[in-house]
């Protein structure tokens, strides 16, 4: 289905598929940006736990700074990086042209624009309140609503017009991601029901769904498509992802409150948020098993492509990061865990782990076979391995400093204890945050070099499979 | 078309039905929860000290809910629906990188610490990360009629002048004293007063510590008291103010090093300090306007005793040591 739907791509005009070539270019270059921006942030917002003082005043006060490190990242990077892969790959999967560039422009601008106001909003102390992950104040959430839902319409519009009977996997999930992420925000902003715990409850909904009902399944549609574009062979099997599809949309959504455990939230919602983040196993297991089964006996291939390599640490950390995620609402563990800097590790081994490396994987297999232009081996070899190093580093460094912090407090030790214990650990963050950061400094230049530069020209081999594929 | 109406259409339809559920309905059910009994709305001055704390993201490393487990005894009774009835946007957080603060202005009462603290942290806890907050305060040559300045230890005062709060740092501190838990009447638990089924854990962990607390009380003989268990109350509940060495800071907090009440052989007015706590005190011909909070009701007796005999036994200290039973009985007397 897919050979005949890539077939029919011939046909386009070229006008259409300059106009495909240039939205993805655009999406992933202003991506890259926030990218620099959110993480930039980030490093002097980690250096601040060991010289408190560095970085003074209201501006660059670590409280300010930190929803502007993570909004930036989620709403300014990989938002608009999964919607620009998502464009691409809804158009190519579905043999046609995108239902309208205009569109797709319109999204950029209104998601650039979210994102600058929102940032500026929260540096000037204007935030909606500390509610993770919808900090902006309700405008700017307003824009990037707007911006999410041109984004499905178009989406939906190029799915429409696809040349084949079927809708492949990747577009159910990126469809999917779209219109469940309009439906987050739009729950996130509306007022009327977030007064007191009333809005604990809608804060333990909005900041899980936010990850996994927006970034995952667009991150998902991603790997369905790029995975066997790159090995030349498809998916393991075709029925476990439609089962990992509908799991995940059941259990999903229900666990929400496991962010509040042992807080006045009913206990029943507490307790049911437990029993199905144990049954998120089943599609989480289901979907990474499927990815490793369609890399199964490559292994050759793998170590010698870096897109690749992206993905199969982004699959990795599919499973061990929401196993983890299983594993932590236990209240036994949550006991030790919650409130500790463990979380925060946990945060990066899903979103930098799983969402950004994904999106890595896919920027470097599929902007080549768009612009035609390679980012250097060297370029990509410098990426990958200063991220995935920094990201361990950063990591284990919070996960053993977490579990130490949670058993001090356990102990009865004076609270400043976990202060000056967690010292090393921070250091750890630090050094781990360094790496990550220096690899994004590589990524963009390779981005240049893929977008704009005079970079080699896709290699042969890759140029060869890429029309086995289409034959 | 078919297709793809039943694959967007119908998992968007879903999991709209599912963010109702868990999301939306929750939400309409949980805000219509009541005050609980003594659950005040704030002042003017005190939401306008809020919004300042939610501004600079506060609650990024300071949680305001108390969970039913014996960690979070230090901050308070277990945090119950009635308490969150004024709390929009709610403050709960996600990370506890600095102590929580849902009864900070029962546990740290002195608004005099509260300014140090906030000018600098490291001025009363050496070892703290908190950023400074010194962009609220005004460095002036004379204080205005009425304001008192910051009284700084020396190496954290600027060269010159004296500092004085800004209306943003009054307002801050306002917010943080008005925390304070209401006690919860005997029969309505956080557990039983809404989160039906509540944690069975409750019950057991609260009654176990104060348990074993006297267990070893008993078994200390007078003089020879717990000196490890001594020295960690001490860090917890004293340092802050009267610092590691015992010395306080010059001006705001008074010394315990060679104090007359730590020093005298009758412990009675030792006892009475930390049980009840103290303000406009005069120690040494120097009036302290910072309030001590009392311990009476975080502290066991034997918990108490230990740290009475951890101060008099301290910094070149030799006050007669103390038992658990002297304190039961002071104790006793203040009801």
């Amino acid at each position: 289905m897919q050979a005949e739907a890539t077939a029919r791509h011939s046909d386009l005009s070229e006008k259409d598929n300059r106009a495909l070539i240039s939205v993805f270019s655009a999406y992933t270059v202003t991506a890259t940006l926030w990218l620099l921006f959110a993480t930039g942030v980030g490093l002097l917002i980690a250096f601040k736990f060991g010289a408190p003082e560095f970085g003074g005043g209201a501006w660059l006060t670590f409280g300010r700074l930190r929803p502007i490190h993570t909004n930036a990242t989620f709403y300014g990077f990989a938002s608009i990086a999964l919607v620009g892969l998502g464009y691409y790959v809804a158009a190519r999967s579905c043999g046609t042209k995108l239902y309208s560039a205009a569109l797709a422009w319109t999204g950029l601008v209104l998601f650039n624009v979210a994102a600058l106001a929102g940032t500026v909003a929260l540096d000037l102390g204007y935030i909606d309140g500390d509610l993770e992950y919808r900090e902006w104040p309700w405008w700017t959430r307003l824009i990037f609503l707007a911006a999410v839902l041109v984004s499905a319409w178009n989406l939906i519009g190029t799915v429409a017009r696809r040349s084949s009977a079927d809708i492949y996997l990747s577009n159910w999930y990126i469809m999917g991601g779209t219109l469940w992420g309009a439906i987050i925000a739009i729950v996130g902003v509306m007022p009327w029901y977030q007064y007191g715990l009333g809005q604990v409850a809608v804060s333990g909904f909005y900041m899980h769904n936010a990850v996994g009902m927006w970034f995952t399944p667009l991150a998902l549609g991603v790997i369905y498509y790029s995975l066997p574009k790159l090995l030349n062979r498809p998916i393991y099997s075709y029925a476990l992802g439609v089962f990992a599809f509908w799991t995940n949309l059941l259990f999903y959504p229900i666990i929400g409150a496991h962010h509040f455990e042992f807080s006045p939230l009913p206990w029943w919602l507490q307790t049911i948020a437990i029993v199905f983040s144990v049954a998120m196993l089943v599609p989480v297991w289901g979907g990474s098993s499927n990815f490793l089964l369609t890399m199964r006996g490559r292994i050759r291939d793998l170590i010698h492509s870096y897109p690749l390599m992206f993905i199969f640490v982004g699959v990795m950390s599919y499973l061990i990061g929401s196993t983890q995620g299983t594993l932590e609402a236990f209240r036994s563990l949550q006991q030790v865990w919650h409130l500790t800097d463990f979380t925060v590790g946990h945060s990066h081994l899903t979103m930098y782990g799983i969402i950004s490396f994904v999106i890595w994987g896919g920027i470097y297999g599929l902007l080549p076979l768009a612009t035609g232009k390679k980012a250097s081996q060297l370029g990509m070899a410098l990426h990958f391995w200063m991220a995935l190093v920094g990201c361990f580093i950063y990591v284990t460094s919070l996960s053993i400093g977490g579990t130490i912090q949670g058993l001090d407090w356990m102990h009865g030790l004076p609270f400043i204890q976990s202060v000056i214990d967690m010292q090393s650990y921070y250091v750890g963050r630090g050094v781990g945050g360094l790496l990550m950061f220096s690899s994004h400094l590589v990524f963009a230049w390779n981005v240049w070099r893929m977008c704009y530069g005079t970079g080699a020209v896709a290699s042969p081999l890759q140029a060869l499979r890429a029309e086995e594929s289409v034959a | 078309m078919n297709k793809l109406l039943l694959i967007a259409g119908g998992s968007t339809l879903v999991y709209a039905c599912l963010a109702w559920t868990m999301g939306v309905w929750p939400g309409i059910e949980l805000s219509k929860i009541p005050a609980g009994p003594g659950v005040e709305p704030l002042t003017a001055l005190q939401s306008e000290g809020r919004e300042v704390y939610v501004a600079n993201g506060c609650s990024y490393c300071h949680t305001q809910q108390v969970r039913p487990l014996d960690a979070d005894k230090v901050f308070g009774r277990p945090s119950a629906p009635g308490d969150f009835k004024y709390q929009t946007p709610e403050l709960l957080g996600s990370e506890r990188t600095g102590p929580d603060l849902t009864n900070i202005g029962a546990r740290q009462p002195s608004s005099v610490w509260q300014y140090i603290h906030l000018y600098n942290p490291r001025a009363v806890v050496p070892e703290s990360i908190m950023p400074s907050f010194n962009w609220m305060f005004a460095v002036v040559a004379e204080a205005p009629a009425g304001v008192t300045p910051v009284p700084l230890p020396n190496n954290y005062a600027p060269a010159g002048g004296v500092v004085v709060p800004t209306h943003q740092a009054e307002a801050l501190i306002a917010y943080l004293a008005a925390l304070k838990q209401p006690a919860l009447p005997a029969s309505a638990a956080p557990s039983a007063s809404g989160a039906s089924g509540a944690p069975s854990a409750t019950g057991a962990s609260s009654g176990e510590a104060p348990t074993t607390a006297k267990a070893s009380a008993a078994a200390a003989p007078v003089g020879n008291y717990d000196a490890t268990k001594g020295a960690a109350l001490y860090t917890a509940n004293c340092s802050a103010c009267h610092q590691a060495s015992g010395e306080g800071l010059p001006g705001a907090f008074p010394s315990l090093k060679g104090d007359a009440v730590v020093n005298k052989d009758d412990a009675t007015k030792h006892i009475d300090v930390v049980l009840n706590g103290l303000h406009d005190a005069r120690v040494s011909g120097v009036v302290y306007s910072s309030v001590m909070p009392p311990f009476s009701g975080t502290l066991s007796d034997a918990e108490i005793a230990d740290l009475i005999d951890y101060e008099r036994s301290s910094w070149g200290n030799h006050g007669a040591p103390i038992t658990a039973a002297e304190v039961g009985v002071e104790r006793a007397k203040a009801k």
